[in-house]
């Protein structure tokens, strides 16, 4: 039988059984779809967080105020409740060699208003090493006065959706705010920046980290950012902070130091190991599929027991009727398969659509892996029926036994 | 004299029915020459249709000796056991046998293609063959579209589309009316006259009675062979 001959038969074969060729080719395009997507989902949550960690610079560390043992261990006893951050705890930092800045952060909430436009967001109290470390760039303006940060001065930087909301795209530099309960000068307004680790950095006024003490009558620090010297440096970095705040603390160690490397590679892990997961539940969706096609098949088998009974009287080597069968199952596997390809991406393509800031996109691991196991899946469960109907003798399957 | 056409040297074919032994051939030696028109009859249970199964290399058979043209067929492999179906021997059913999505000219090629004739040899022969019988305003037409005389017209067509030198028929007239059957037989006759070894197996003894060799058969014995 020539191979032309093989592919019409086997087509004339699935377009006489609309109703399990449909059904089988729905089975296997959702399985490829869900392979798809649920990688695109885990890789898009991978490059997401990633993202969201390289939007703090890299050589960064933070430092915490308090322990926090990742290993468990039992609750801290009476007595060494941790010590709040200060102001110069962090000034003391810049003692150490290995560290090139340290931002000091304080953290509130606060009305802004400007003339008859009021509006409450976040103030950061910090100095102008903070819009390094954490690589904000101004749209206009100046940056935060670089004296003395004990020093505490009436001067801010508005976020850029603060800047828009009280100015309504006006020019706001030397213009007077008030924040709380005192006035503020605009000397400077940051570039859009939009998300980082979830704190809208454009929703947010910067004000100077003494000025902050005093609005929040607060004297300790939400936390600090240090950056190293450079990448080799942030294991020294480390020990120079945990060194001098231990001096400072009465030998205390009661500081957390996160080092954002070590996160982006945790992250990367779980993330990977989720899209892994995932991937692997698909494919299991696929596996079943696969049963699914196999069962239609065997049904098909004993539909058309006649039919491959005749093939045989008619003198169809055994192998032409598992060539016939093989071939169903193979353009099932292609149609299902593109069509679930097809699907897959378009879905990815919306969903990339309806959440901007989420790229979710497929590993290539997984576009080969979906289209490798739709192939094996229809070849496998094809040829078990497949080869129990070309086993058959042609008189039983004649009479349909 | 010849050798036979085929010379069956007893051919045993029994079934196993709970504990019970059914010999559905049993001991059967007979000696067909080309060109024969041979009647097998005989009761229902009689072994008509496992003989006809055997001689086709349809069934297998648990003992004795089946050749055709001096070649020894009860130990080939299944492999050219289809050859030999492929090539020797055509197959007329009670119930047509037509596959019911393929036109009739497409049933029709269907030996055709399983050698791997192309598809322009084939349509010509097909054209011929289904004109021959009367049949060329039906290519189109699905079996279901089609009388029972026409379908077995179809399956005769299929049957002879190889040439082979074998025509085995079980009961071609059981599913049709008088008329029909009368030219399915006509049409039998005419391709024996031509050359064809014929075997029908029927319960019209009307129909037997036509044939030059009458075969009858009892609890799978030939009890009765006239030519
Ligand atoms: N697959 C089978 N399994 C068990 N017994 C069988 C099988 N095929 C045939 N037989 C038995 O073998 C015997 C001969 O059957 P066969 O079909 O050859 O009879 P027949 O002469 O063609 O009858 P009819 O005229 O009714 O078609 C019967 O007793 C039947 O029951
Ligand atoms: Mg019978």
């Amino acid at each position: 039988m020539k191979p032309q001959d093989t592919l019409h038969f086997s087509y004339q074969a699935l377009r006489a059984y609309p109703g399990r060729t449909a059904l089988i080719l729905l089975a296997m395009c959702i399985g490829v779809a869900a392979i798809i997507l649920l990688t695109s989902l885990g890789e898009g949550a991978r490059l997401y967080v990633i993202g969201q960690f390289q939007g703090l610079g890299s050589n960064l560390l933070i430092v915490l105020p308090g322990r926090s043992e990742t290993t468990g261990g039992a609750p801290p006893l009476i007595g060494t409740t941790p010590r709040d951050l200060t102001l110069d705890d962090a000034l003391a930092l810049q003692r150490s060699p290995a560290i090139k800045e340290v931002a000091p952060i304080i953290l509130g909430a606060a009305p802004v208003a400007y003339e008859s436009r009021e509006r409450e967001v976040t103030i950061m109290g910090s100095t102008p090493s903070l819009l390094s470390a954490r690589q904000l760039e101004l749209a206009s303006g100046q940056s935060l006065p670089d004296s003395n940060p004990r020093v505490a001065t009436a001067v801010c930087l508005l976020g850029e959706t603060v800047w828009k909301e009280l100015f309504a795209n006006r020019n706001a530099l030397g213009e007077w705010v008030r924040i709380g309960g005192s006035r503020f000068r605009v000397i400077g307004v940051l570039a859009g920046k939009g998300q980082s680790l979830g704190s809208d950095m454009s929703d947010m006024v910067v004000i100077p980290v003494a000025s902050a003490r005093n609005l929040f009558n607060a004297p300790s620090l939400f936390r600090i950012i240090v950056t190293a010297e450079s990448q080799g440096q942030l294991a020294q970095a480390t020990q120079d902070i945990e060194r001098i705040t231990r001096q400072r603390h009465d030998g205390e160690n009661d500081i957390t130091i996160i080092a954002q490397d070590s996160l982006i590679g945790t992250f990367d892990n779980i993330l990977s190991a989720l899209t892994w997961a995932l991937g692997g539940i698909a494919a299991i969706s696929l596996l079943v599929a696969g049963i699914l096609i196999m069962n239609v098949m065997l049904v098909a088998v004993s539909q058309r027991k006649a039919e491959i009974g005749l093939l045989k009287a008619l003198g169809a080597p055994t192998a032409q009727v598992l060539r016939l069968f093989l071939t169903e199952a193979t353009l099932l596997a292609s149609a299902g398969g593109a069509i679930g390809l097809l699907l897959g991406l378009g879905g990815v393509l919306l969903l990339n659509q309806a959440v901007p800031d989420f790229s979710a996109q497929p590993p290539l691991w997984a576009l080969i892996a979906a289209v490798v196991i739709t192939f094996l899946t229809g070849l496998l469960f094809g040829s078990i029926p497949a080869r129990q109907a070309a086993r058959l003798d042609p008189v039983a399957a004649l009479s349909g036994r | 004299m010849t050798d036979p056409f085929i010379t069956l040297r007893d051919i045993c074919r029994h079934f196993q029915v709970g504990d019970e032994t059914v010999h559905a051939l049993d001991h059967v030696s007979l000696d067909i020459h080309a060109g024969d028109y041979i009647s097998v009859m005989g009761p229902s249970g009689s072994g008509k249709s496992t003989l006809l199964n055997a001689l086709g290399l349809l069934d297998q058979t648990n003992a004795g000796s089946y050749r055709l043209e001096g070649r020894e067929l009860t130990t080939l492999p299944e492999e050219q056991r289809a050859q030999v179906r492929r090539e020797k021997i055509g197959f007329i059913f009670q119930s047509f046998h037509l596959i019911p999505r393929l036109s009739a000219a497409d049933n029709v090629a269907l030996p055709l293609v399983l050698t791997g004739m192309p598809a322009a040899v084939r349509k010509t022969k097909v054209q011929q063959a289904l004109a021959g019988l009367g049949l060329q305003d039906r290519a189109d037409h699905r079996p279901a579209q089609l009388s029972g005389g026409q379908q077995q017209r179809v399956a005769i067509a299929r049957a002879t589309i190889m040439q082979a030198p074998l025509l085995l028929a079980d009961e071609p007239t059981g599913n049709l009316d008088s008329h029909s059957s009368a030219e399915v037989i006509r049409i039998l006759e005419a391709l024996n006259a031509q050359g064809i070894t014929l075997i029908v197996v029927t319960h019209d003894t009307d129909i037997g009675k036509r044939a030059r060799r009458q075969v009858r058969m009892v609890d799978g014995k030939v009890v009765a062979d006239e030519h």
